[in-house]
């Protein structure tokens, strides 16, 4: 069981979902942050003054999901958030330890497997 | 010498005519907030910023160049003659406005400056109009260029043959009493020209090219703009009677008012029973589509015949919406409720004209319903495809034009950015979208020392206290 926690554009979060859902992943966070890479940032002029801002606005998905399930659901991210330029983000995977569904009660891996896709947004 | 009565009944329409005009003004702040309301919020103050540089534009243009071409005659023209069947040709930058005639507005007796204040603030609005499907993705310099073209020659060539005693007034006798065809139709077809080079924003239409929703950001933004449209009407049809003889400006109002509640309800009812939702958006759809189709109707017809007017055109505008999103993207509907509502409006005279009103206004006859006659009917349409095919043929190539000089549409990158850091260099909710310094509460030097040492002294407190039940346990 391991946890994938991308950084993204935000323009690609529906294809990213999309993707995600087509594996079965059974269920992802997704918030708004704002950081730096590679990207440069960019220069803001209000009423004649200028700002260097740094820090760019970035969607982070955050998916926990089985073993078997994980080398293909970074692929999917990584096709589904490509575009080639500085910007596009990072994925990372990170092991996790227990998992509990709380409506359920089931416990570990099984609390993150998922039969069907659920066809989010469809 | 002393001033006579007359004077003073001058006067008064003079100050008519002035107020109508700075209601009309006031629909700037409508179609702001609504183009706002309905943008995403990456995309706010570039909005602003269109609208403060067209006004401007416009007011520079029709004052140099537009209200000669709309209005001015150098003399009165006889009985049956056209004041210039194509365009007036006195008083470029109002250059001896005293003497300077205006043969198409010679029935009221306001001053001539407060008629030219009038006239300029209608064209502002049509410009204003033609900015709706543009939003979020066109280029800041296609504003200037085209707002150039359309307050100094489309605007006021075309409203001379409806308003200044053009070919379609005096030869046609088309009625068009504020304007659905000169104001509405005319900006809302600058509009689908430029829409037609522009294309739809990016992520519209999908890889399977279903419409996607790009829902705007304030529906209560849209909700004020919608409302100040509505007062701002005020000023432009009842405004269009030029004068306060008999309280007929009062009597327009009423079927105004009439014409955008119908509209409102048609439009709110029809789409309920689409999706079985009270639409906000499309609410205010129905009201300014309403407003829009009474413009032309509202001096000619009784209080009874707004409310078809205004409910068919509530109608017209949800069906129009939901069949022009399938193909090309409108973001406010401006194609639905100026464009389609314009033109219903504008044939609605043919039908619901009441023969004592067109004989008041002395343009054209009395409707379908009360003669019988599909002649006006055919007034108002000719005056539809006429104004229509100029405005389209021109638009269409002065938008080809600025696509291959100073290009029409944002990169890709820029239009995910948004316009407002893009051509601005500031968003207009700087908050939503950078940390900035100052928004959190930085506390001076000295209040920061005297707060940690409060709270060493409050820990030292609570570790005291809780020592004794940790040892209990």
């Amino acid at each position: 069981m391991q946890k994938i926690e991308a950084i993204i554009r935000a323009e690609a979060l529906q294809d990213v979902q999309d993707a995600l859902d087509a594996l079965g992943v059974s269920g992802l966070s997704v918030s708004e942050v704002m950081g730096c890479g590679r990207q440069k940032g960019y220069t803001e002029s209000y009423r004649g003054s200028r700002a260097n801002i740094s820090l760019r606005p970035k969607v982070k998905v955050e998916s926990v999901v089985p073993d078997e399930v994980v080398e293909r659901a970074v692929d999917a991210i990584a096709s589904a958030a490509h575009t080639g330029r500085a910007g596009d983000g990072r994925v990372f995977v990170l092991p996790v330890s227990h998992a509990v569904r709380i409506s359920s009660g089931e416990r570990g891996e099984d609390s993150v497997r998922h039969e069907q896709p659920a066809g989010w947004g469809h | 010498m002393e001033p006579t009565l007359e004077d003073a009944l001058a006067n008064i329409d003079t100050l008519w005519v002035f107020v109508a005009g700075t209601l009309v003004l006031f629909m700037q702040a409508g179609f702001l907030l609504l183009e706002v309301g309905f943008s995403r919020m990456k995309n706010a103050g570039t909005v602003v910023a269109k609208v403060l540089a067209n006004l401007s534009i416009a007011a520079l243009c029709y004052w140099a160049v537009g209200f000669a071409l709309a209005f001015g005659a150098t003399k009165a023209p006889a009985a049956g003659e056209t004041a210039g069947w194509f365009a007036g040709n006195a008083g470029f930058f109002l250059n001896d406005l005293d003497k300077l005639q205006l043969p198409a507005m010679s029935f009221s007796k306001a001053d001539s400056a407060a008629k030219f204040f009038f006239q300029f603030a209608f064209c502002a609005v049509s410009l204003a109009i033609v900015w709706g499907t543009t939003l979020e993705r066109i280029k800041f310099g296609a504003y200037l260029a085209y707002a150039v073209l359309f307050s100094a020659v489309i605007y006021p060539i075309i409203s001379h043959w409806i308003f200044g005693g053009g070919w379609l007034q005096v030869n046609f006798g088309m009625q068009d009493f504020a304007g659905s065809t000169v104001i509405h139709l005319l900006g809302a077809t600058g509009a689908l020209a430029a829409l037609l080079h522009l294309g739809p924003r990016l992520g519209k239409y999908g890889r399977d090219g279903k419409p996607n929703v790009i829902p705007g950001h304030s529906m209560p933004l849209v909700g004020l703009g919608v409302i100040i449209l509505l007062i701002g009407w005020m000023g432009f049809n009842p405004g269009s009677t030029l004068g306060v003889a008999d309280g007929r400006f009062a009597e327009v109002a009423i079927v105004t008012m009439i014409g955008a509640a119908a509209g409102g309800l048609a439009a709110m009812a029809t789409i309920w029973r689409v999706t079985r939702s009270f639409d906000i958006g499309m609410t205010g759809n129905g009201v300014i589509a309403g407003l829009v189709a009474i413009t032309a109707p509202s001096g000619y017809v009784e209080f009874w015949a707004a409310l078809p007017i205004g409910a068919i055109a509530g109608v017209i505008v949800v069906v129009c919406v939901i069949a022009i999103d399938r193909k090309i993207d409108d973001p406010i509907g401006a194609l639905s409720s100026h464009g389609a509502a314009g033109i219903w409006g504008t044939l609605a005279c043919g039908i619901f004209t009441s023969p004592r009103l067109a004989e008041l206004n002395a343009v054209g006859d009395g409707g379908l319903l009360y003669t019988g006659s599909f002649g006006q009917l055919g007034a108002q349409a000719l005056g539809v495809v006429a104004a229509f095919a100029a405005v389209f043929s021109v638009s269409y190539l002065a938008f080809w034009a600025i696509k291959k000089t100073i290009g029409l549409r944002v990169t890709e990158e820029e239009e995910h950015d948004g316009l407002d850091i893009v051509e601005h260099g500031m968003w207009g909710y700087p908050e939503q979208f950078m940390p900035i310094p100052g928004s959190v509460y930085q506390p001076a030097a000295s209040e920061r020392a005297a707060r940690s040492a409060e709270k060493s002294r409050a820990a030292a407190v609570a570790l005291r206290s809780a020592t004794p039940s940790t040892q209990e346990n």
